[in-house]
């Protein structure tokens, strides 16, 4: 849905705030949205989307990814399961994959996977923000607002204010 | 016929068996596993209680009910369906995984999830956070004139409520009213600037459903239908689920 507002210019998001600050960004395909539902072409989309917003040169894929990829173990109902080691230790995967890319940030569009990997990466210390698809189409477009902020680093907190 | 012979295929007979069976026509065959363990090596929760994907299908073929029955693997498995894409045979382990969570006594089941699906089903918005429909109300007007006396450039956003009509019908995740409400904004500053139609609902409001995770068919549908209910009565044409 971003994607089609952005084709047809209702969303006039770039990423020339991110042009010198080269803040890098992955994101996690939601099964939910990817495998088990729409397919590959919403992963498709979701990169068109993340490509405009932080810019092509910012962006860095997982692998495997799109319909291939691995849950990030906050499904199903793991994370009000009350099973917490496991549902770290199935995260594994994620996490080694995300720091893997290298990427600053980790985006993550579903609200299961974003409890989760923000978990994930608090847990194991390795502390990399993980932010919602909204936040970064509104600091692109210069209306987010200072409270709004809380998953943004340090290093963004102040961009566009 | 005997009594003992009854008993003697009984097991086979039960119910979970019956609906293992009745998989096969929708192409969750499971006789037509190959063993070939595509399934287990990509799967996260391989070797948790130690239990695997391709160990769960020979399992279920061999009709050993007492380990599918008991093995808190089945909550550990996301129904993520990875390993129905990698299967060259298209075997249906999440729905496997699905019918024996079922077997489950309710209240063994894990009890987040119980209680999240509780909550969900005793409030008329389905919040899995128990919140209600006045307070969700409260908190979006709330924080929408916040925003629009505060931020420069946002005097005339809204956060419809219950607007008959309106072409979507957004639903929220409970977690943001109840725990960081400024995180609804930038969405509806999105929706604002799109020229979106939209509504929230103060029935049926609630994104979350984790009646589904529990495996509780009857709550599942009585929630799902208290949601389509939701967005009919207001004369919505899209349903929509946020991120
Ligand atoms: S991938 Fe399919 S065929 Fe192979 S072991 Fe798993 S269920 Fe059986
Ligand atoms: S659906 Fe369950 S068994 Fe299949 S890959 Fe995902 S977690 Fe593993």
């Amino acid at each position: 849905m971003y994607a089609r507002w952005i084709r047809e210019g209702k969303l006039p998001v770039n990423s020339d705030w991110n042009k010198d600050l080269g803040v890098t960004f992955t994101v996690q395909d939601p099964c939910q949205l990817v495998r088990k539902s729409l397919g590959n072409p919403v992963a498709e989309d979701l990169r068109f989307v993340v490509r405009s917003v932080v810019g092509d040169d910012n962006f860095i894929d997982m692998w495997p990814n799109k319909s291939n990829n691995y849950c990030c173990g906050g499904g199903g109902g793991f994370l009000q399961s009350g099973y917490s080691d496991e549902r770290r230790a199935y995260g594994r995967i994620k996490l080694d994959q995300i720091l893997h890319t290298k990427a600053d940030y980790c985006i993550a569009p579903c609200h299961n996977c974003h409890s989760q990997i923000h978990d994930l990466s608090e847990h194991s210390g390795a502390n990399f923000p993980v932010v919602h698809l909204w936040t970064l189409i509104c600091l692109s477009l210069g209306i987010l607002g200072e409270n709004e902020r809380e998953y943004l680093g340090d290093d963004l907190k102040e961009v566009g204010l | 016929m005997g009594e003992t012979t009854v008993l003697a295929v009984e097991p086979k007979q039960s119910e979970l068996m019956k609906k293992i069976k009745d998989l096969l026509p929708e192409g969750g065959n499971l006789n037509m596993c190959l063993a070939c363990g595509a399934c287990s090596s990509g799967c996260p929760a391989t070797g948790m209680e130690g239990m695997d994907p391709r160990k769960f299908v020979r399992l279920a073929l061999l009709g050993q009910e007492e380990v599918l029955r008991s093995t808190p693997w089945v909550w550990m498995c996301t129904m993520c369906r990875r390993c129905i894409h990698a299967c060259p045979m298209g075997v249906d382990i999440p729905q496997l995984v699905y019918l024996c969570r079922q077997t489950w006594a309710r209240e063994d089941r894990p009890k987040g999830i119980l209680g999240s699906c509780e909550q969900a089903l005793n409030t008329p918005g389905n919040s899995a956070m128990g919140a209600s429909s006045e307070d969700f109300k409260f908190v979006v007007e709330d924080v929408l004139e916040e925003v629009r006396e505060g931020q420069p450039g946002q005097e005339n956003l809204v956060a419809p409520i219950d607007k008959q009509g309106a072409y979507y019908f957004l639903n929220q995740n409970s977690r943001e009213p109840v725990t960081e409400p400024d995180e609804m904004v930038p969405l509806w500053k999105i929706l604002s600037l799109v020229g979106a139609d939209w509504t929230y609902g103060t029935k049926g409001w609630a994104a979350e459903n984790y009646c589904m995770f529990l495996a509780d068919d009857d709550a599942w549908e009585t929630v799902v239908r208290n949601k389509a209910k939701a967005v009919e009565d207001l004369g919505c044409k899209v349903w929509l689920n946020t991120e």
